[in-house]
């Protein structure tokens, strides 16, 4: 069994509850942060601890604290983002759901480091009744003297709310996600400015994931030097990954990074092999957003290396032959999936999730759905395929914020990996069972 | 009928209205918009009229543009009358790999309704969303605030009978408050 750093008390039955959590030794952290160290020193023992955030982009977090503008008479934020919209992850809400008080101990922590008095949770709307369990925790953690005025009479003082969205992918974008905060539409700001600088209301901000903000709590609890011992190179610690798709047991495993991918797939400790024993087609490593891979690409690098779960085994061989760890939401396909159509659902959510303010991603997207549509519908043309990765070339790189990448990249793997796929639609549409679902796929996206 | 009835809060929600505006700081209580449209779409019928939304608007102190703005940019919220409950399955990645177009042909066919329409006794809306955070319990889908996952098509069945029997649509309103005491 790997090392737990977050899930390790998830099996005591009661957990959710403050006793038991605080009886397990939880809020510990803020103990030692208040009253033993200095917010320097946390922020050192986060850089140390190699900790990356959990959000998708694996941006060093002590880097990112350290960059906070701490203007004398100027509030300074914590956000939480709890947003988790990124198809093929769930992870967040395991952890909430099941150790609410493990995040709400984070951000004591952290807020604390970031000298920040207010904090916030922003959830996604859809999580309601979790955006409840948490608030009953903040509830028990307000009872019990951890938040408030004067936290173990130190003169700290922190409120910390939860805030819902309303469903929008997009609002997991970290500005998307101020403005959305702020009571506004979720379109992403241009940066820089970057929100350490001007954030929430204008403010110095961090925002970092629900997992991110967890993983403080072991770094603080053992040091920074104990957690970079865990997993590989720069990947340290441990992983949440939510495994879903043709698997035998999909749900939420905290790895230790630097297992092998085929561990992970085919040991019983994870998701068991594949369902039904059928053979596996692709893995979408890292959320929808990341490039897909073939089994061949997933199992061993393009050198012949055993893949690991790692952020720097996952892109060897950048997007020719590699991926992304993204979020952790791994997405298994069996050889029963058409990739096409799988695709086509992408690139669906793609253009229904894009906010709309940059051109390429707007027109974009939506022009990537018609043609899918078009190919699955058998209607489709060998020129059709180079048009597709001609769209999703020009909006790589050219919007505001990253959706328009996290658009472009499964179009472009897909179109690298399973060439073949997509020439079989055109060439041969007769011998694919889907076809003629146009206005079947077409009604399906109303609404 | 939301026509005829009065557009105002009960006072109990107006104080949580009151609430929810104190955790942002003095000055920003536009920050409370979303939330208090969860408040709203749940008090008045499941969606969002123009007077709801002048409503909210007179409550935050905001024009009503930009409650329109932000209303018409989040997929929870309807901008058009809804069934007494809405069904919202998960159309996306893992869902769809698992079988989502499957549940979703068994719902239209069992409440002859096309995705994003109203059943003719007002009962049920189905609508399409985008992954929920489910997805290695898929299929699932939503109605209110309760997951229902690991569909089969028995179980949407048996689900669809349980939900006339009740409306779901008040889960918004039994917010907690972790600052009323
Ligand atoms: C379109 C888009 C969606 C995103 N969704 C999420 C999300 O749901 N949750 C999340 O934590 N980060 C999400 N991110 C990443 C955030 O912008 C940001 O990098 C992250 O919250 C920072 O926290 P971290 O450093 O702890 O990962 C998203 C980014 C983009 C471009
Ligand atoms: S894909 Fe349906 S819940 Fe994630």
């Amino acid at each position: 069994m790997g090392k737990k750093l977050l899930l390790e008390k998830d099996h005591v039955p009661g957990i959710r509850s403050y006793e038991v959590y605080r009886k397990e030794g939880g809020y510990a952290s803020v103990e030692k942060a208040i009253k033993s160290m200095t917010p320097e020193a946390i922020v050192e023992e986060v850089k140390k601890s190699g900790l990356r955030g959990r959000g998708g982009a694996g941006f060093p977090t002590g880097m990112k604290w350290s960059f906070l503008a701490k203007p004398p008479g100027v509030a300074r934020y914590l956000v939480c983002n709890a947003d988790e919209s990124e198809p093929g992850t769930f992870k967040d809400r395991y952890l909430m759901e099941r150790i609410p008080h493990l995040l709400i101990e984070g951000m004591i922590t952290s807020s604390f480091a970031l000298g920040a008095n207010t904090s916030y949770i922003y959830i996604r709307g859809e999580y309601f009744y979790v955006a409840r369990i948490l608030e009953q925790a903040i509830e028990e953690a307000y009872k019990n003297g951890w938040l408030g005025k004067n936290i173990l009479g130190s003169g700290y003082d922190l409120d910390l709310y939860v805030h819902v969205g309303a469903g929008a992918y997009i609002c997991g974008e970290e500005t998307a996600l101020l403005e959305s905060l702020e009571g506004k539409r979720g379109n992403p700001r241009i940066k820089p400015p970057f929100p350490a600088v001007a954030g929430l209301y204008g403010c110095p901000t961090v925002v970092n994931n629900v997992e991110t903000i967890a993983a403080v709590v072991p770094i603080v609890n053992q040091g920074g030097d104990a957690y970079a011992a865990i997993g590989i190179g720069k990947s340290t610690g441990t992983k949440l990954i939510s495994a879903s798709g043709h698997i035998n047991k999909p749900g939420v495993y905290e790895i230790e990074m630097g297992i092998t991918v085929e561990d992970f797939i085919y040991s019983e400790e994870y998701c068991g092999g594949m369902k039904g024993g059928r053979k596996l087609k692709a893995v979408v490593a890292g959320g929808s957003s990341v490039p897909i891979l073939p089994a061949d690409l997933i199992l061993k690098t393009a050198n012949g290396e055993p893949r690991l779960m790692s952020y720097e085994s996952l892109a060897d061989g950048g997007f020719a032959s590699g991926t992304m760890l993204g979020s952790g939401g791994f997405i298994v396909m069996d050889d029963s999936t058409s990739i096409v159509k799988n695709l086509w659902n992408f690139t669906r959510f793609y253009h229904h999730e894009s906010c709309g303010q940059c051109s390429p991603c707007r027109e974009g997207t939506g022009w990537m759905e018609k043609i899918l549509h078009k190919i699955l519908d058998g209607h489709g043309s060998m020129k059709d395929i180079d048009l597709l990765w001609d769209i999703q070339s020009k909006i790589e790189g050219k919007t505001i914020c990253p959706l328009g990448d996290a658009a472009a990249w499964p179009v472009a793997s897909a179109i690298r990996h399973f060439r073949k796929d997509f020439e079989e639609y055109v060439q041969n549409p007769s011998s694919i069972k889907d076809v003629h679902h146009y206005y079947r796929l077409n009604d399906l996206t109303e609404a | 009928m939301s026509s005829d009835k009065e557009i105002k809060f009960p006072e109990e929600t107006l104080e949580l209205v009151r609430r929810m505006m104190k955790r942002y700081p003095e000055g920003k209580q536009k920050s409370a918009l979303i939330p208090v449209l969860h408040l709203a779409q749940a008090e008045f019928d499941g969606w969002l009229s123009p007077q709801v939304m002048d409503y909210v608007a007179s409550l935050l102190n905001i024009q009503s543009i930009e409650v329109y703005e932000v209303a018409s940019f989040y997929s929870m919220f309807n901008l058009k009358p809804v069934g007494k409950c809405t069904i919202e399955v998960c159309r996306t990645s893992s869902c769809w790999l698992m079988g989502a177009e499957d549940v979703i042909r068994h719902i239209e066919k069992k409440l002859n309704i096309k995705t994003g329409q109203t059943t003719a006794d007002g009962m049920f809306t189905l609508k399409g969303v985008e992954c929920l955070g489910s997805c290695g319990t898929a299929p699932m889908l939503q109605v209110g605030a309760e997951y229902h996952e690991n569909l089969t098509l028995e179980k949407v069945d048996s689900l669809l009978d349980n939900l006339r029997k009740e409306d779901k649509r008040k889960c918004y309103t039994d917010h907690f408050d972790p600052q009323s005491n």
